[in-house]
This record gives C-alpha cells, sequence and structure tokens, in this order.
C-alpha cells in the first residue's frame, strides 16, 4: 500500500474536469505546464484520458447537468486516486451559492483531498496546492 | 541458457536502457521547449505508480484479448531483443536471422491493434484502424531500407552482418546513408512518435488504442514504447554500424552513434507538427520507398 501511494505522489497524472465553471480557472491550469511554471519537474503530466488518471482536478460550481458526469468519471479513475479542487467555485460556489442551478457544493458529492482557494488561483497557488497534496498523503505513509 | 539470455538480456537489460531512453527523450523534449524536465528516475517511478494502479475493464469488451494484448507485445519486443543481444555477444545456439528480426518487430504494433480493436471504445478502434494503416505505410520502404546491409553482406544472417563490417561501417556507403535515412523516418513512426503520432494523437483521439487501459496493462504497454525505444535504435546500429563495441575507444563511438541516433529522432519530433493519415501513407509509399529502391539498387551495383 506504502509504496504505491509513493510512487503515486512521484508521478501524479492529472486529468483536467471542468463543472461549468468559467474558464479562468482552467486556462491557469493550464499554465502550470508552460516553460515558466514546468509542473512535469514533479512528474505531473496531464492526460487525456481518465483511464491514465491519478488526480482529478475540479474546477467549476457543479451544476446539474456536469455533477452527473462528475460522479461517472469520478467511478472511472482506477483507485487510488486524489481529488483537487481548484477555484472559489470548486471550493464553496462562490457567487454561485444561492443559485438555483448548484445545489451541492463539490466536497458534498465526492471526497476533495486539497482545495486551492482564488477567482481564478495563480499558477504558483496551483503548484503550492499540489505540494501540499503530496506533503499531506506523504505525512500519512 | 536461453532463459538466461531472455531474462537477463531481452527483458533487462533492454528494459532498464529503454527506460534511460525515454528519460534522454523527455529531457531533451523539455530542454527544446526551454523547461526542466523530469528528474533521472521519472519512467521507473511511472511504471511502479501503474503496476498499483487498479485494472478497469471498460464494460461490454472483450475481456481476454484486452488483457492479453500488452503481453503478447512485450513477449514481441523480448524475443526481438534476446535475438539482437545473442547475435550481438555470443556466436552458439539459435541466432536467427533478419527475416525473423522484421518479423518479430511487427508484433508490438499489432497487439496495439489487438487491444484498441478489444476495448470496444469509437477513440480506440479509430486508433487501431489508423495504426492499421501506418503499419502498411512504414513497412515496404522499412524491409527495402533493412534490405540494403542484406545485400552488402550477401547475408541475411544478423551476425555476419555485424561481422562483414568490421572493415568499414556501411552507412559510409551512399546506399547505406540512403537506406539509413529512410530506416529513421520508418523507425519515428514505429515508435509512433510525432510528427507519425497518427494512431495516438493525444489532442485528437486521446491516446487512442490505449484509452481505455489503466494499471498494469498500461504499464506494461508504456514499458514495450521504452524496449521498443531502445530495441530499433539498437536495430539499425547492426544494420548499419557494425554492431555495438566495446573494444577501447569504440565504446564512445558506439554511444555516440546511439545518443546520435535518439537525438535525431527526438529532434525531428519535436520541430514537426502532425501530419494526417493520408500525408503519412504518400509519404512513405511516395518519396521514402522511391528512395529505398534507389538505395537497393545502389547496393546491388556495389556501391
Amino acid at each position: 500500500m506504502s509504496l504505491k501511494l509513493k510512487a503515486l505522489l512521484k508521478s501524479p497524472w492529472v486529468f483536467h474536469l471542468s463543472t461549468g465553471s468559467c474558464n479562468n480557472c482552467d486556462i491557469e491550469t493550464l499554465d502550470c505546464l508552460t516553460p515558466r511554471f514546468d509542473i512535469e519537474r514533479f512528474g505531473m503530466l496531464l492526460v487525456g484520458s481518465i483511464k491514465h488518471a491519478d488526480v482529478l482536478l475540479v474546477s467549476g460550481s457543479c451544476n446539474r447537468m456536469s455533477v452527473e458526469r462528475m460522479k461517472e468519471l469520478f467511478e472511472q479513475v482506477p483507485k487510488p486516486c486524489l481529488v483537487v479542487a481548484i477555484g472559489t467555485c470548486a471550493g464553496s460556489r462562490g457567487i454561485f451559492k444561492d443559485s438555483y442551478n448548484c445545489p451541492v457544493p463539490l466536497d458534498k458529492i465526492i471526497p476533495v483531498d486539497v482545495y486551492i482557494p482564488g477567482c481564478p488561483p495563480k499558477p504558483e497557488a496551483i503548484i503550492a496546492g499540489a505540494v501540499k497534496l503530496i506533503e499531506k498523503v506523504g505525512s500519512t505513509l | 541458457m536461453t532463459f538466461v539470455y531472455l531474462l537477463v538480456f531481452g527483458f533487462a537489460a533492454t528494459a532498464i536502457l529503454g527506460l534511460i531512453t525515454s528519460w534522454i527523450d523527455r529531457k531533451v523534449t523539455a530542454r527544446v521547449q526551454y523547461r526542466v524536465g523530469p528528474p533521472f528516475l521519472q519512467p521507473v517511478y511511472d511504471i511502479v505508480k501503474l503496476l498499483g494502479k487498479e485494472t478497469v475493464i471498460p464494460a461490454g469488451a472483450s475481456k481476454v484479448t484486452f488483457l492479453i494484448a500488452p503481453v503478447i507485445g512485450i513477449s514481441g519486443v523480448i524475443a526481438v531483443a534476446t535475438l539482437f543481444w545473442v547475435n550481438q555477444f555470443f556466436s552458439e545456439g539459435f541466432m536467427g536471422d533478419w527475416i525473423v528480426a522484421i518479423y518479430l518487430l511487427a508484433i508490438p504494433s499489432l497487439s496495439i491493434i489487438l487491444g484498441g480493436f478489444a476495448s470496444r471504445n469509437p477513440l480506440a478502434s479509430l486508433g487501431a484502424s489508423r495504426e492499421m494503416k501506418l503499419v502498411i505505410a512504414y513497412e515496404l520502404p522499412f524491409i527495402l531500407a533493412a534490405l540494403v546491409p542484406v545485400i552488402n553482406s550477401h547475408s541475411i544472417r544478423l551476425s555476419v552482418i555485424i561481422d562483414s563490417q568490421a572493415g568499414g561501417v556501411f552507412a559510409g556507403n551512399i546506399s547505406g546513408i540512403l537506406a539509413l535515412i529512410v530506416a529513421i523516418l520508418c523507425v519515428q513512426a514505429k515508435l509512433a512518435l510525432v510528427p507519425f503520432d497518427i494512431p495516438e494523437a493525444e489532442t485528437e483521439i486521446v491516446e487512442g488504442p490505449i484509452v481505455e487501459y489503466s494499471g498494469p496493462g498500461l504499464a506494461i504497454f508504456k514499458l514495450m514504447k521504452n524496449m521498443l525505444f531502445f530495441t530499433l535504435p539498437f536495430f539499425l546500429i547492426i544494420l548499419f554500424f557494425g554492431g555495438l563495441r566495446f573494444n577501447g575507444i569504440n565504446i564512445l563511438w558506439t554511444i555516440l552513434e546511439y545518443v546520435g541516433i535518439v537525438a535525431i529522432i527526438t529532434v525531428i519530433r519535436n520541430t514537426n507538427p502532425r501530419v494526417r493519415i493520408d500525408q503519412a501513407v504518400r509519404f512513405f509509399w511516395g518519396p521514402m520507398t522511391l528512395i529505398a529502391i534507389v538505395a537497393v539498387i545502389l547496393a546491388s551495383k556495389g556501391l
């Protein structure tokens, strides 16, 4: 078990899922892969297929339409997997708190490991969140 | 003894060198893009992590074929790598020849096609059918180019091909240079790297045939790719540079040849956009086949 998680923390492959975000968080997430920030030095890769993913990056306010898809995708991730909520919307629904379309926050639907606040969070904040995730899961080994 | 060859040379040595090669590839790619790049052990972490993950079998997929396809692929690579190592170092037992090598080198592509069609995913089927077209496209020029050393050395035995280059390597002839250029581009397509990564175009049909693979299956496919990344340049070195040589100063030449071929492949991969499948077929059946035929004619004239 511990070797599994240790290796996972050395190469977390990331799947990026938007549940109705305004795309700012998505742009900032993609920023982390650019030469300026280069998240591949931690072994992180952005993968296109959910079956290859270890970390689910969720951005957006979880509206009614996308929650069904998100649950389906969460069931498809090969376990063990980690979930990161990016942005204020994913963390606490932000300005959509009282909206008819976003009844439940993300962490009431699937277990979230790390929250990265910000609207949108800076790439530095996302990298800090990734490091915190690695430290948090690493300390439980 | 055969078992030792298979495990020590075919699997262990090839896997280690293949993982190092894949790290070189990723690091050079990162440096070309002004990034830092992954740490040295990154390919090992990836494989270990994938081995520990859960295997998800898609509903309605052909279970046995889906699970056995990566194993078929890696067995093909292990067999062909063993063949090369044995021809390199030993002179007794089953030596195999050029035809066996060409035949075994087609197995990894076949296993990817098999796995893609077995996984019952539209993207995987699309990727598998593209892979099939790509195989049909590159096999003809690749075989013609690999025929040049056979004509030059008058033998299909790999050990004879290596020995007959003791005086001068085949890459020194005009026919050898032409054949080497064709062979490197075919290796690019065999490894499914940009510009010929049409089967697994990541931005288009997310990883293609291996889209449904997870856990150990994906780990074996990745390991197979990495081992192929060592085996194919090794084949080119045997055919055109007289094999790996470890006596005195020649060890430097061997490393230079190997790293040179890998660097050429990586630089081509980093400086080209992806082509369409029809463009790839036209490229391989048109100019590449013509150059390969010219090389074969020149070789039969003794040039």
